[in-house]
Order: C-alpha cells, then sequence, then structure tokens
C-alpha cells in the first residue's frame, strides 16, 4: 500500500475487482490527520438548518454560530427565519458559572420577538462540560410560550457528522405526531432534500404532475407546522443514505408509516424514485401518469445532452462527497454523460454502501472512506482524473493540482437534481473539464 | 427582503448575539499558523472545529487550507485529550512531516482542562517529536476573546518559541503583520525593499494564501515565515507592529525575551496610516523613503483630489476587526467621508479611544464594540437613518440588498468575491486601489438608480 495513507487507514482504501473482504469504515478518524470530517453539531444544524419558520439557537461560544450562519443555500418559499444567526455567544464568566440564565434570558427574547413555530436550541461541546441542564430550560420555555422548544444535543466529540443527522431526526421526532390535519389519499414526506437551489421544487414538480401529494418536506424549505403534521402521510420516501433514515424508522415504528429509498440524481435513479412512488400506492394512474412525466423529460434532455456527452466521452472522473448514496448516483451519472469513474470516496459510508459502490464500479477503480488532502492528490495524480467532484475544502485542492471541479455540496450553486439537474450537471462537468485555463497550467 | 425581521427600533436585548461581526479564536490562530514556512496547523478539540475554520478560510482564500484536528470523542471528553494529542503528534510527524505543529486549544479542550505544556513534553519523552522538529501551542479557548485574540495569541506563540537573542544586534527591524491580506504583506514587503530596508515580516502569507498554480498540491506552500527568520527576530535591533490588537501582545514578549523595542503602529490602510508605517520603519531601520514611494504617495493624493467632490459627505456603515477599522476610519475622514456607523465584535478600551479621537467631527457617528456589537444592531442603525456606503466583510450583502445601498467588500471572511489575497489595500497603492473601489461602488449605484434624463457621460 502507498505510503502516503495511514497504516491504521489500509483497509479504508480498496480497489474494485481486485480486492475482495469488507472495507473499513464508520470509523472516528485517526487523530491527527487532516480529516475532511465535521461534527455531530454540524450534522445537525445542516439537518434542521432549511425549516424556516423556526427559531435556530446555538448555544455557546461564538464560533458555531458564526460558521453555521447562511451556510447553505437552502431555499424557503416564505419565511427566512433560519438565515438569521442566532448566539447566547457564551464567554468566561457563563463557562464558569453556568450558562442557563444567559440561555433562559435569550429564548424569550427571541421567541417574544419573532414568535416563531418552534425553537432549537443546539447544545455546543461545552455546555455538557458545564452542566447546564438544557432540557429542563427549554420544557420549561415550551410550557411558558406554548410552542414546541426542542432541544438539540449535539456536542461535537460525540461523533462525526453523521451521527449529528440522528440528533438531528431525534429533534424531529418530538414534532411529529403533534398535529392531526387531514390529508389527501396519495400524500408523501420527502425526507432527505434540502431544497438546495431549489431542488425541491423539482421533485415536488414532478410528483404533482403525478397526482401525488406532497404533505411534509423533510426539511428543505420545510415548516414546523407540516413536520408535526408528517405521520398523517402513507409514505416517507427518503433520500440520501444517512441523514433521514434514522427518522423514517423511528416514524415506521411509532406510526407504522411505510419508507422507501430514492434518489434524484441521474436519469435512471430519479425515474425509479416516480416509478416506486406509483407502485406503493398500487395505482396505474399514477403509473402511467409517471410514465408520461419520464417519457416527456427524457425526450426533451437526452437531444440536449448527446453534444455533452460527444465531448465528454472517455473523461475521467473522481468523487468525494458526503453521503455514500450520492456517490452510488454519481457514478451512473457520469457514465450517462459518457465519463468513466477513477476515485469513489465518501466521509460517512457504510459498509453495504461500499459494497454496492465496488459491485458498481469499473475495476481498479479506488474506493476510499474518509479520506485526507494528501491522499486525494496522489489518488487523482495516479488515476489522471480530469475533474473532482466534492465539497468546499477539495474545490482549491482540484485546482491547484490543475483539474476542474463541480460542488455537488452546500456550495451547488444550480440545481443537479432531476432531469434538469442532469442537464445541468453535464453543463456544470462540461464548463469545468473543458475550460481552457487547464491548457496554461501545464 | 432577506433581512425582514430587522426593525428599526432598537429591542432591548440582554443576553444575545444575532447575526455576529466576530467569530471564535481558534479560526485565528489557524490563520497565523499559515504564516509559518513548513508549519501544519493543529486544533485541539472535535473534529468540527477544524473542518469549520478550514472551510472559512477556504472560501475566504480559494486556497487550499491544511489543519489537523485531535478528534476529540466522548472518551477525550471525560478523561482528557493527552492520548488524542500524542496520538496525532506522532501521526502528523510520521505522515505529513511538518517543520512544525502549532497546535491551539478550542473551547472544549479548555474546559475540561488540558494542560498542553505537560502534553507536549510528554510526547517529547515518548519520541513522538523527532530531531530537529517542534510543536508549539498557544491557549484559545472560544470564549474568550475573538478571532483577533486568537491571531494575536499565536503570533505571541511565535516569539515565545522561536525569537532568539545572541546579544548580537543585526541592523534588521522586524515587522509583525497583524490581521490583513496576503496581498497587504507583498506590498508592504515591497515598500521595505524599495527603502532598501532589512526586515524580517511575521507571520507571512505570501506565497502561501495566493500561491500560483503549477499543477501540483503543495502540503506545505513555498512562502511563510521561515524558522531562522523567526529565531533571528531576536537579534533584530527594532521590531514594528501593525495594528495593536493583533500584534502587541507578540511585540511586548520579543522585547521582555529579547530586549527588542518596539513601535506601535495601525495598519497602513490609508494615506496618514501609510504615512505613520513608513517614517517608523525610515526612522529605525534609519534609511530614507525613496523617490519612487514619494511618488506614490502624490499619485495617492492627486486621486484623492480628483475624487473628493464624488466622496465628499458620503455616510459609511462599517464592520470588522478594530486593526482594520480604525485606519479605514480615518482614511474615510481625511477624503471628507463620513463613517457614521461603526461596529466589531472585538471589544476594547482602545478602539473607543481612538474612534472617538478620528470621528470628533462627525457628531451623528455611533460605534460599538463588544458584546451585541453585531450586525443586527448596524442594521437597526441603518433603518433609522440610511447611509451611503457599506463597508466590510461577506455578511453585509444581506443589508446591501434589502437597503439597495453600494458595498465595499473589506475583510474577513469573504466568500462571494475574488481578488482581496491580490490585490492590496495597504501603502499608498493600496489606498488607491481602495478609493477606486469605493469610486466605483458609488458611482454604479449612482449611474443606475438616478433618474434617466441626470445620466451622464462624464462624472
Amino acid at each position: 500500500m502507498a505510503s502516503y495513507i495511514l497504516t491504521e487507514r489500509q483497509k479504508q482504501v480498496a480497489r474494485s475487482g481486485l480486492e475482495t473482504g469488507q472495507m473499513v469504515c464508520n470509523k472516528p478518524s485517526v487523530a491527527g490527520s487532516v480529516s475532511q470530517r465535521a461534527c455531530v453539531f454540524c450534522g445537525s444544524r445542516v439537518v434542521l438548518y432549511p425549516i424556516a419558520d423556526a427559531l435556530h439557537l446555538i448555544h455557546g461560544p461564538i464560533g458555531c454560530a458564526a460558521y453555521t450562519w447562511d451556510i447553505r443555500g437552502a431555499m424557503s418559499s416564505g419565511p427566512e427565519l433560519h438565515r438569521m444567526s442566532f448566539s447566547t455567544d457564551l464567554s468566561e464568566k457563563e463557562v464558569v458559572f453556568g450558562g442557563e440564565p444567559k440561555l433562559k434570558v435569550g429564548l424569550v427574547e427571541l421567541i417574544d420577538k419573532y414568535q416563531p413555530k418552534a425553537a432549537f436550541v443546539y447544545s455546543t461541546c461545552i455546555v455538557g462540560i458545564i452542566g447546564d441542564d438544557v432540557e429542563k430550560i427549554c420544557r420549561q420555555i415550551a410550557e411558558e410560550k406554548q410552542i414546541p422548544v426542542i432541544p438539540v444535543q449535539a456536542p461535537g466529540f460525540q461523533g462525526s457528522k453523521k451521527d449529528g443527522y440522528k440528533v438531528a431526526c431525534e429533534a424531529l421526532f418530538q414534532l411529529t405526531g403533534t398535529l392531526n390535519l387531514p390529508v389527501p389519499q396519495y400524500s408523501i414526506n420527502i425526507l432527505g432534500d434540502f431544497n438546495l437551489a431549489g431542488e425541491l421544487w423539482i421533485l415536488m414538480d414532478y410528483y404533482q404532475r403525478m397526482g401525488v401529494h406532497i404533505n411534509a418536506t423533510i426539511t428543505g424549505d420545510g415548516r414546523v407546522d407540516a413536520i408535526r403534521n408528517a405521520h398523517n402521510s402513507a409514505l416517507n420516501v427518503v433520500q440520501c443514505s444517512g441523514s433521514m433514515i434514522h427518522l423514517a424508522k423511528m416514524m415506521k415504528e411509532k406510526y407504522g408509516t411505510p419508507f422507501m429509498h430514492v434518489s434524484y440524481f441521474g436519469i435512471e435513479d430519479m425515474s425509479d424514485a416516480l416509478y416506486e412512488v406509483a407502485k406503493f400506492f398500487k395505482s396505474e394512474e399514477l403509473m402511467s401518469k409517471a410514465r408520461e412525466i419520464v417519457k416527456e423529460e427524457i425526450s426533451r434532455l437526452m437531444p440536449a445532452m448527446q453534444w455533452y456527452r460527444e465531448q465528454l466521452e472517455g473523461k475521467k472522473a473522481a468523487i468525494y462527497v458526503g453521503g455514500a448514496f450520492k456517490a452510488i448516483s454519481l457514478i451512473k451519472a457520469l457514465r450517462l454523460i459518457g465519463m468513466k469513474t477513477v476515485i469513489v470516496g465518501s466521509q460517512t459510508g457504510n459498509a453495504d454502501d461500499y459494497e454496492v459502490i465496488k459491485k458498481l464500479s469499473d475495476e481498479d477503480t479506488i474506493i476510499v472512506d474518509d479520506s485526507n488532502p494528501v491522499e486525494l492528490s496522489n489518488f487523482v495524480k495516479e488515476k489522471q482524473a480530469d475533474v473532482f467532484i466534492g465539497g468546499v475544502k477539495e474545490r482549491p485542492i482540484a485546482h491547484k493540482i490543475g483539474i476542474g471541479f463541480c460542488d455537488h455540496n452546500h456550495e451547488r450553486k444550480e440545481a443537479l437534481a432531476g432531469y434538469e439537474g442532469m442537464m445541468n450537471f453535464a453543463k456544470e462537468i462540461h464548463a469545468t473539464v473543458m475550460s481552457p485555463v487547464w491548457k496554461f497550467t501545464k | 427582503m432577506l433581512l425582514k425581521h430587522t426593525t428599526p427600533k432598537e429591542i432591548d436585548r440582554k443576553a444575545l448575539t444575532i447575526n455576529p461581526a466576530k467569530t471564535c479564536q481558534p479560526v485565528g490562530a489557524m490563520y497565523a499558523a499559515l504564516g509559518l514556512h513548513g508549519c501544519l496547523p493543529h486544533s485541539h478539540g472535535s473534529q468540527g472545529c477544524c473542518s469549520y475554520h478550514r472551510s472559512a478560510l477556504t472560501r475566504h482564500f480559494k486556497e487550499p487550507v491544511m489543519a489537523a484536528t485531535s478528534s476529540f470523542t466522548e472518551g477525550a471528553s471525560v478523561f482528557g485529550g493527552s492520548a488524542n494529542l500524542i496520538q496525532s503528534i506522532n501521526t502528523i510527524f510520521t505522515v505529513y512531516n511538518p517543520e512544525v505543529i502549532a497546535v491551539h486549544t478550542t473551547c472544549l479542550s479548555e474546559t475540561i482542562g488540558d494542560d498542553m505544556t505537560a502534553i507536549i513534553s510528554k510526547a517529547k519523552d515518548d519520541g513522538f517529536i523527532p530531531e530537529g522538529k517542534k510543536v508549539i501551542f498557544c491557549n484559545t479557548p472560544s470564549y474568550i476573546g475573538t478571532h483577533v485574540t486568537g491571531y494575536a495569541n499565536q503570533v505571541t506563540s511565535f516569539v515565545k518559541n522561536f525569537s532568539t537573542s545572541t546579544l548580537k544586534k543585526k541592523n534588521v527591524v522586524n515587522l509583525v503583520a497583524g490581521w490583513m491580506e496576503p496581498s497587504d504583506m507583498r506590498e508592504i514587503k515591497r515598500l521595505a525593499k524599495e527603502m532598501e530596508a532589512r526586515t524580517i515580516l511575521f507571520p507571512d502569507f505570501t506565497d502561501v494564501l495566493d500561491a500560483p498554480m503549477d499543477g501540483k498540491f503543495h502540503m506545505y506552500p513555498a512562502g511563510g515565515t521561515t524558522i531562522e527568520e523567526m529565531t533571528a527576530t531576536g537579534d533584530s535591533k527594532f521590531t514594528i507592529g501593525m495594528g495593536p490588537y493583533s500584534t502587541e501582545d507578540a511585540c511586548i514578549a520579543l522585547e521582555n525575551k529579547c530586549k527588542v523595542k518596539f513601535d506601535m503602529v495601525d495598519i497602513p490602510i490609508g494615506l496618514k496610516a501609510t504615512d505613520r508605517f513608513l517614517m517608523s520603519l525610515s526612522r529605525h531601520a534609519n534609511v530614507p523613503v525613496p523617490d519612487s514611494i514619494t511618488a506614490d504617495r502624490g499619485r495617492l493624493v492627486d486621486l484623492m483630489a480628483d475624487s473628493a467632490t464624488n466622496l465628499y459627505g458620503r455616510r459609511v456603515a462599517l464592520w470588522g476587526d478594530p486593526d482594520t477599522l480604525i485606519p479605514l476610519c480615518e482614511f474615510l475622514v481625511s477624503m471628507d467621508m463620513r463613517p457614521v456607523y461603526v461596529v466589531s465584535g472585538t471589544s476594547g478600551k482602545l478602539f473607543d479611544v481612538r474612534m472617538k479621537e478620528i470621528l470628533k467631527d462627525i457628531p451623528e457617528a455611533k460605534f460599538k464594540s463588544g458584546e451585541r456589537a453585531d450586525m443586527f444592531l448596524m442594521h437597526q442603525w441603518i433603518k433609522q437613518e440610511g447611509v451611503d456606503l457599506l463597508i466590510g466583510n461577506t455578511y453585509g450583502k444581506y443589508i446591501a440588498r434589502d437597503e439597495d445601498t453600494p458595498f465595499v467588500r473589506f475583510g474577513f471572511p469573504i466568500a462571494d468575491r475574488s481578488g482581496h489575497n491580490y490585490l492590496p489595500k495597504t501603502g499608498y497603492n493600496g489606498a488607491a486601489h481602495l478609493t477606486t473601489q469605493i469610486l466605483n461602488a458609488l458611482l454604479d449605484h449612482q449611474d443606475r438608480t438616478c433618474p434617466e434624463e441626470k445620466v451622464e457621460f462624464q462624472l
């Protein structure tokens, strides 16, 4: 194994078709590594963030609030309260004497001023250590103000971002089942889409054209009351392997709401997402409408994509994203535009995900869990990738090596979901891979 | 309206910061550490801290930002982070092989009370620190001070760990850089070179956070103050600190440790601050200011004269860090502009004293630093009476859009524009660049919004 891979990490790197045996994953990052991963707080914050009519108060020193202020383009069709940054801004005094009084006063001030539908109170690293009883305060204020005030227990050290997703799901689960409003027959909740660049609205349009009613969107363009009423939907449609599955499972257990996994990236996966919902409702009408939509969209998309495919044929891509489910969709989407994936990595994939990736990938594709810049840049060099698909910290690394980059994370500016998302994806990859700038680097 | 929730009436807040004009210490420490050549910053805390700081710096500079983390777990929070840090040191030297690891703490490691000196000395005893390599640290609890404090603590740690006096004074002047861009440093170094002054600049972000693209990934870019230079600062005959909030502690530490006297000046932003910096450098390096620099100054004054009517009386709102706000406001006043609202999340008496002095002829001016001096307050002031121009980091864009006010980006972070790390704001040339940015913002807005019959070819 190459010298730039930490000894402890060697089983977290594999090559498809060449190595058997299960990949090791779900491990905390090796202390001292330049990990690309984040923490529990980060995971819970990104998941709950798009709920636009809730108050999000971060209990801790200023940093955690500052770094998560308006961090992702999770669009709202109405309120924008989620884009504000609220912090108890703990100082030394509170670290010594406790932050409870400050939290209490702050919560009351905010609820009085903004009249939110609910409040989420995030506990950061030191809150537990200094002994603040956040749950008690949340209970008291909820009683006093008559709105749900939900503690989000998210000290960073309790794990990685993925563990934070679970914490967020538990917070959401406290909301579900607290409101009962009638919903139409074919009602679903969309879980795990965060409406980056308005992607949710694209999906909603397809489902609505099919005749499916979207009850709660969790959490993209999210609203507190819809989440409270989510248990009345017939089905949870879950995107993204990590972030929302825990909520779906809990809702199944408590309310009997079934769930299914889908992905909205690429033509195949998007079409399946529509067909599966029609199948679930056992409705011929929904199915034929779904077929109609797919036919219509594909017949529009394919000719437009042909030119891009010709240009990009044979180009090579490296993928390093948060969730493995997204990586799987990306491999398929890249194939659709004639490209080959030579490196696939994720921050939070599990063993099953990596097995799927191995099967899906061409021989000798590098598959990696929780990677770091040194590994990634060496992999890219070895495999001669033409484009890197990743998040904020990978962009300048790709550019320095002299290859293209596509943000498939919080900073994406164009919708990449659905059929029009596929078109955007092809354009974006084309723009970066074929940019004349790379000619000047060598 | 993005900030539809802001009301003109100031609400009485006791316990809250809304839309902060600051962030926490560790990001400043991480930033400063990047200015030491061959140094890997290390965040001793949960891995989220490291990830956030790297993201924030990456977004601002559009450059790779490398840093490692102790990746705290539940166990570390109970039993202390000693094992994590020792393992980290071992991992880092084995795999990433830096010259120096610059450890900074976080709120978590500070609250659980990790003794950094003891941990690092244990790592040394256990043989995890190779010969000739160094592990330094600074304490940066997030619940004290701000990102500026963290920066200052890291720079001071450089002095404490490296500056050495051999009792042979050299004809060299140390320049301690406050929180500024690599472009600003490049300009300062150019000025010093033009003057033929022998200087050591630290920290130095040139060729680190503005590195040229060569088709390779460099874990440790070519730039940064070298360890040899940092060590030699103890033998310099004088030190000039640029920006008291970010550099005074380091200057004092250097004086105490190596008997190098210092002068504290503002970051040379604008005409007067640049004058003061050059006079100080000229005096202490014992070199004259050459004609070429005097000509730069003349060009700036010429530009200011040509622009005076367009700048006169314009009301400006600013936010950011004291070390930049002080010279910046002074420069605006020199150009007959009116900095009416100034907010900094970083508190300190000096800021209040200097602002009072600079803004003495602008009775309507309001300024506030420290607790609850945030963007929400700033916006409320603006709602009460509007301004002609905003100057500050990207977090002002919501106000700029809601209030349809021209906006010049300045400070940290700038996540939505490029060029700040390439084009300087320091020195006379930097001031000219800044003046042009201000003029363009004001006049673009005027051309776009004035009645059609008022649009003129010449302005």
